[in-house]
């Protein structure tokens, strides 16, 4: 099930509102297409960055995806737990598999993103195509 | 099967070697010397000969079947190339000769394979110069890359962006990257598995160094607009950079240099049939038009009046030196080999019956596995096992199905822009037979997959290795011995 707490890109990251700051991570839907992840290319904390910058890479044994901001803001944290666990992101990528935080996020920015249906919607067109 | 330093048992040996005759108390500080013997493995020369026999019969190769791996042109390297590259007066040349003090007398004739062969790809091409120093395919693109930078930084041009169809292939980026430029990715059209020239128009600007495109690209679609392409790329100064590493599809049909193609390499070790995998050596020539030829790196061979041949220095245009020497020159002299044995006709028809063995694999699977760009395909085709992966038998699981009946997989998932992909090259080596032995299985397989899918996705189950925990392999590289 898609969590409907949060929000997503139509580039499979995932945003939840959380304490004040914007938590990322990338979708099970994702996951599940990249297969075992490998290794996660963290960004630096302290930088703010546009919607929709590379802010990281996603490695698998099937490929190596970009990561984007789903929204405008600065990173704060970073799940730094992925360096030697990469493979949380695919047991639980909604849960301890986040990526990254961001404080001064963009709301409308936020507000503008899939919602859980749209986002299953989406997957599904997809998977017919 | 254990490994060698396994088997091995103190004190056994397999030779026995000549006494020493030189000095053997040298001036090697004692601090520095070994304290304790090398840790050999120790074994007769039976053992030695049978450890490796066992070992290459559990490996698979195209000398022992079908290897139809999409984009890696895994075509029969024919046994007189490697007659050829044994001979004794080109194996024990040494590299230095020819800059040695009348050395050049003594490699004439390795120095007229090198100039023949330049002139050869330059007709195949349609490109006006060749250097045949790049060691690989990313040798040679990061080599065209460098020459795109110099020729800019000459024209005092400050361009730092390329563009690359998301249909290219993965080392394009990685190499524009590794160059210093700035990627940035175009869009392929979902209609015509092509690079979009809408979204070409509307990226492209001052900023754009180059374009860099494979072609045809890893959908094994042949980009018709390629010339359209240059033509919007030399408006705006930038130059197009050819990815000719699936050459093999248009040997005598069409030449990059035609269409307005600026720089371009070719992978030896896929169309001219040279040796390739576990490490090659693989040789990626760089080809380029006239006006990026003062930037080819150093040394260049020339034909002097005489007809005598020599290799010059003095381009003060240069990128200079980018690779040891003269490239892998064995590896130069097979693709000579096979080009001289096949000429121009025969080269044409390598192309036409890859591209005739493609699309007859492709056309008699794609009733069982989803075809998502259903048209005319080059040298080789892409599926997708979208179908079976709704039985939960995915790409991965068909390609391991695919080793217990005798076969090499093809590549799975790429290009990443299909989803369960699956690519199919089968070149011009292979009979109708074996392609109907192959068509067969692949069809057997997606019938179990409707039926009984956990016999797919069990497999394999006669092979030495049936699936090596990838994650784990490349997230904790330890080669070492136990």
């Amino acid at each position: 099930m898609t969590p409907s707490d949060r929000r997503y890109t139509e580039t499979h990251e995932w945003v939840k509102i959380e304490k004040g700051l914007a938590v990322v991570g990338i979708s099970d839907h994702a996951q599940k297409a990249l297969g075992d992840i490998t290794f996660v290319e963290l960004p630096d904390t302290d930088q703010t960055v546009e919607q929709d910058d590379e802010c990281g890479v996603i490695e698998s044994v099937k490929a190596a995806s970009d990561i984007y901001a789903p929204i405008g803001g600065t990173i704060v944290e970073v799940n730094d737990g992925l360096d030697s666990t990469p493979e949380i992101v695919n047991e639980d990528p909604y849960g301890e598999g986040w990526i990254f935080k961001l404080a001064n996020f963009d709301k409308d920015q936020f507000e503008d993103l899939l919602d859980a249906a749209d986002y299953e919607a989406m997957n599904e067109e997809e998977d017919e195509e | 099967m254990s490994l060698i330093f396994e088997k091995s048992i103190p004190g056994r040996r397999g030779i026995t070697l000549p006494r020493c005759d030189v000095p053997v108390d040298t001036a090697i500080p004692a601090n520095l010397k070994r304290q304790t013997t090398l840790p050999l493995a120790e074994l007769s020369e039976l053992d030695v000969v049978r450890h490796f026999t066992e070992l290459s019969r559990r490996n698979f190769g195209l000398d022992s079947g079908f290897y139809p791996l999409g984009s890696c042109t895994m075509k029969y390297n024919p046994k007189i190339s490697e007659k050829v590259a044994s001979l004794e007066g080109f194996m024990h040349l040494h590299p230095f000769l020819p800059q040695l003090r009348h050395g050049g007398l003594l490699v004439q004739g390795a120095l007229e394979v090198m100039h023949t062969f330049e002139h050869m790809l330059c007709e195949v091409a349609g490109m006006d110069a060749f250097t045949l120093h790049p060691m690989a395919g990313a040798h040679g693109e990061m080599t065209g890359m460098m020459l795109i930078a110099a020729y800019h930084r000459d024209k005092g041009n400050k361009k730092h962006v390329v563009l690359i169809p998301d249909e290219a292939h993965g080392t394009n980026p990685a190499s524009a990257a590794i160059a210093g430029f700035v990627t940035q990715s175009i869009p392929t059209n979902t209609q015509t598995g092509m690079l979009d020239i809408e979204a070409l128009e509307a990226a492209i600007n001052d900023d754009t160094a180059a374009i860099m495109l494979t072609n045809p690209n890893t959908l094994g679609i042949f980009n018709r607009h390629i010339a359209k392409v240059a033509e919007i790329a030399h408006r705006h100064d930038a130059l197009v950079y050819y990815d000719g590493a699936n050459l093999n599809a248009i040997l005598g049909q069409f030449r990059p240099g035609d269409a307005g193609v600026d720089v371009m390499h070719i992978n030896l070790h896929k169309t001219f049939a040279t040796p390739h995998g576990g490490g090659g050596p693989g040789a990626g020539p760089v080809g380029v038009r006239k006006h990026l030829e003062p930037y080819l790196p150093i040394s260049r061979i020339q034909k002097r009046k005489d007809n005598s041949y020599t290799l010059e220095y003095d381009f003060p245009k240069s990128i200079g030196y980018i690779a040891p020497f003269y490239g892998n020159f064995l590896v130069i002299l097979r693709a000579c080999a096979y080009c001289m044995l096949l000429g121009g006709d025969g080269l044409r028809k390598v192309s036409e019956n890859a591209v005739l063995n493609a699309n007859y694999v492709m056309n008699r699977l794609k009733d069982v596995y989803d075809l998502p760009y259903d048209q005319t395909c080059m040298h080789e085709c892409v599926l997708s096992a979208k179908r079976q992966a709704a039985n939960g038998v995915h790409a991965m699981d068909i390609a391991k199905a695919l080793m217990d009946r005798g076969f090499h997989p093809p590549t799975v998932y790429f290009p990443l822009i299909v989803k369960e992909a699956m690519m199919i090259e089968p070149t011009e080596c292979e009979s109708k037979e074996t392609l109907d032995r192959f068509i067969d299985a692949m069809r057997e397989i997606a019938a179990l997959a409707e039926t009984d899918p956990s016999k797919i996705t069990e497999a394999p189950c006669s092979t030495p290795v049936a699936r090596p925990d990838e994650q784990l392999a490349a997230r904790q590289m330890d080669f070492a011995c136990r």
